[in-house]
């Protein structure tokens, strides 16, 4: 029996080893793919682009499903489809603001700050009164760290888009500062209070409270936070992220594991699905099978010379690797780009299991100047 | 071992595991190609994986749009599929164009799912000195993609990435002097002995017994030095005689093996070589049997030597490049076992558990080796 296991398995794993291969049989399913039927409005506006490819609103209105589409697939191929729809302006200086804005958006998202900025800050002059340029400026402005900009920028978001949407903004720009708790209340109110606002913004709101308050260290209220944007988007791949990253805190690992079963396409889910297995303990061969997997995924994409998931490398170099010194490199190279208080956390992670107490010290002043609050790292402190 | 499977269950379940995680998890990740080019004097040898899903988007494969993907309907795209791929692709060398024609279809699995990997053919008017490399694959409809580009030169490797905001390049190709391209050989020769750990146990195998010679149906402590070290001279000396042959003939193509039998052979060969140290047969003439087993790892060389790509115009210099080095990994290996096991022989230790158990135990992982390459699975 066990001889016939052992076969079973082994000729399934030399299905999966990488060496070119002939199909067995003509029917032998290949690959499944995107039905072209499945997606009527995609293809109409295909359609219409192919026939006139300089055509700015439907250019527009595709590249903007395939923008929507990659964010809910959390799917880089589709951004890579809008920024072709988008050719014809793309390498222009004098494109349009809606163009501006999208590139902004596609430049924000292969990390691009500096270049996304510049888009935005053009727009945000030319159309002082729209509310999504600024939005998108305050986000870019606070995941790098300058939480002042951020702030004005969410100012003028309070003025020209719904009171949620511009609190949430607030949020997120002094989530690394002092006025988180402050500015946590007055997301929490003014939820309450907004029963007709969007899902996404709503979701938006949710997630951040229960970053927040896990930060302050009111884990309740973060989890019943957590719950209810879930509830509402149990598909969103960032708020299953920041939600796996609660119970790991907490150590809860079984719920992770539970959580993230059927979400292994996304790297960031299987980081999660991965530091859960390690946490449980017990399941040497799935961690083997899931770091294994994902060293793949780091190594593909290096090879493409990518530097957007150097959060997610050092967080599986240091945990799930053991590899401390080269997890630190990665942190700080990061740091270098982002200053989200994930990123802050696993830099400091990074500098003390390596041993490298200038770069802890470095951060902790980091975090004194700027006030962040987290109990995460409070028990960092020497 | 306690009587226990080398395999433990949780090996199997690694397997089972890694398949589910490459199956039905494909990852989502950017678009890639990757195009690798074997040049060999003015000939271009090339291998172009291409993601099935990039072309079922750009061009349509799916005829009857179940979204499920057929062998039979990537083969009726394959004429499409070569002519769509080889308008976005131009080589050219300082002498002109290198036109390339796509010749094999099969299809390989990456993280992100399945491609199709196109086998390509063509020509430089001369030996180039630089390629220019005019890649717009997908330029149209995915302008994050990329072409991970991998030229293969003699031993010598170059990468690119190409695509993008940069289609077109120029890339100087190394000039390769002889003793550079030896060098590279030696080397290749060398690691290759250091990672083969199947020549490394046969050679360990050949070598425990070394320094003891039988007496009386037992092993003693060998009188001296130099006694030792004629065996190890005659056993490696015959080894390296026979497996120069066979891989010169593997390489020249006078003789062609099978890899999965050549592979099977080397694993048999140190499976007896082991147990010939426990219950020996052969004893007298062990050069004997490393003449004959040396004749297979010889094929077993070739094959390696064929994955480097062997550039026509310098094959007997990278040939004996490679066999200086494979010489030179196996000196390695002596210099360090020899004095181990010649300080060691006179204990009891050494003769009645070290010798034999050692022994027991490469063939035992050689088995296992065995299992896997005849019945082509792996064991973890």
């Amino acid at each position: 029996m066990r001889g016939v296991l052992l076969f079973a398995g082994a000729w399934l794993a030399a299905g999966c080893a990488a060496a070119p291969y002939r199909p067995a049989t003509d029917d032998t399913v290949v690959t499944t793919v995107a039905r072209r039927a499945g997606m009527p409005e995609i293809r109409q506006l295909q359609a219409r682009l192919a026939a006139a490819p300089a055509d700015l609103p439907t250019a527009l209105a595709l590249a903007r499903r395939y923008v929507a589409l990659g964010r809910a697939e959390a799917d880089p191929r589709y951004f890579g489809h809008a920024q072709a729809v988008l050719a014809p302006w793309w390498g222009r200086a004098d494109a349009p603001p809606e163009v501006r804005l999208l590139r902004a958006q596609l430049l924000q998202n292969a990390h691009q700050f500096s270049a996304a900025l510049a888009d935005l800050q053009a727009v945000t002059v030319s159309q002082p009164r729209n509310a999504e340029a600024w939005l998108t400026q305050a986000v870019v402005q606070a995941v790098q760290g300058d939480h002042a900009g951020a702030t004005a920028s969410c100012a003028r978001v309070t003025t020209l888009a719904d009171q949620l949407a511009g609190f949430a903004c607030l949020a997120a720009a002094s989530a690394n500062t002092a006025r988180m708790a402050a500015s946590e209340r007055l997301l929490a109110a003014t939820l309450e209070r907004s029963a007709g606002a969007p899902d996404e913004v709503r979701v938006w709101a949710l997630t951040l409270l229960a970053e927040s308050a896990a930060r302050r260290g009111a884990a309740g209220t973060s989890e019943r936070y957590y719950l209810m944007a879930l509830a509402l988007a149990p598909n969103d791949h960032y708020l299953l992220g920041a939600y796996a990253d609660f119970l790991l805190d907490a150590g809860r690992p079984a719920e992770v594991l539970a959580l993230l079963r059927a979400r292994h396409r996304i790297d960031a889910l299987l980081l999660r699905y991965a530091l859960a297995l390690r946490a449980a303990g017990g399941q040497r061969a799935a961690l083997a099978a899931a770091v294994a997997e994902l060293q793949a995924r780091f190594d593909a994409a290096a090879q493409r010379g990518d530097s957007v998931h150097l959060r997610e490398e050092a967080r599986f170099m240091l945990h799930l690797r053991g590899e401390p010194a080269a997890a630190l490199a990665l942190a700080r190279q990061n740091w270098q780009v982002q200053k989200e208080p994930a990123d802050l956390r696993i830099l400091l992670e990074a500098a003390q299991l390596a041993g490298d107490e200038r770069t802890a010290r470095a951060a902790r002043d980091w975090m004194r100047r700027n006030g962040t609050q987290d109990v995460m790292l409070a028990g960092s402190r020497p | 071992m306690r009587g226990r499977p080398i395999v433990s269950p949780w090996a199997l379940l690694i397997m089972l595991l890694a398949c589910l995680l490459c199956e039905p998890a494909r990852a989502h990740k950017p678009s890639d190609s990757y195009l690798t080019l074997r040049l060999d004097g003015e000939r271009i040898e090339a291998r172009w994986d291409i993601a099935l899903r990039d072309l079922d988007f750009a061009i349509g494969l799916d005829g009857n749009d179940d979204g499920r993907l057929t062998w039979n309907e990537l083969r009726a795209r394959r004429g499409a599929i070569a002519a769509y791929a080889l308008a976005r692709l131009h080589i050219a060398s300082a002498d002109g164009d290198c036109p390339l024609v796509a010749r094999g279809q099969l299809v390989d699995d990456h993280t992100d799912g399945a491609y199709t990997v196109l086998t390509l053919e063509g020509a430089c008017r001369a030996p180039p000195t630089r390629l220019l490399v005019d890649y717009r694959l997908f330029a149209g409809t995915d302008a994050q993609h990329r072409g991970l580009l991998r030229i293969d030169h003699g031993a010598v490797v170059q990468t690119a990435i190409l695509g993008g905001e940069r289609p077109r390049q120029a890339l100087e190709l190394e000039r390769v002097s002889a003793a550079r391209q030896f060098l590279a050989y030696v080397w290749h020769g060398t690691w290759h002995i250091w990672i083969g750990f199947d020549h490394i146990l046969f050679l360990v195998s050949l070598l425990l017994p070394a320094v003891l010679v039988r007496q009386g149906g037992t092993w003693v402590r060998a009188p001296d030095l130099r006694t030792a070290a004629a065996d190890v001279v005659k056993t490696v000396s015959a080894f390296t005689i026979a497996h120069s042959v066979t891989l010169a003939l593997a390489v020249l193509e006078v003789v062609s093996l099978p890899s999965r039998w050549v592979e099977s052979a080397i694993a048999l060969s140190v499976v007896l070589a082991a147990l010939n140290n426990v219950w020996p047969r052969v004893l007298a003439r062990r050069w004997l049997a490393a003449l004959v087993f040396g004749l297979v790892h010889g094929f077993g060389f070739a094959g390696v030597l064929a994955d480097l790509g062997l550039p026509r115009g310098a094959l007997a210099l990278s040939l004996l490049g490679f066999n200086v080095g494979v010489e030179l990994g196996q000196l390695a290996i002596v210099a360090v076992v020899l004095p181990a096991t010649f300080a060691l022989r006179g204990t009891r230790v050494y003769r009645r558990t070290l010798m034999p158990g050692g022994s027991l135990v490469i063939a035992l992982v050689a088995l296992a080796w065995l299992g896997e390459r005849a019945f082509d699975f792996r064991l973890a």
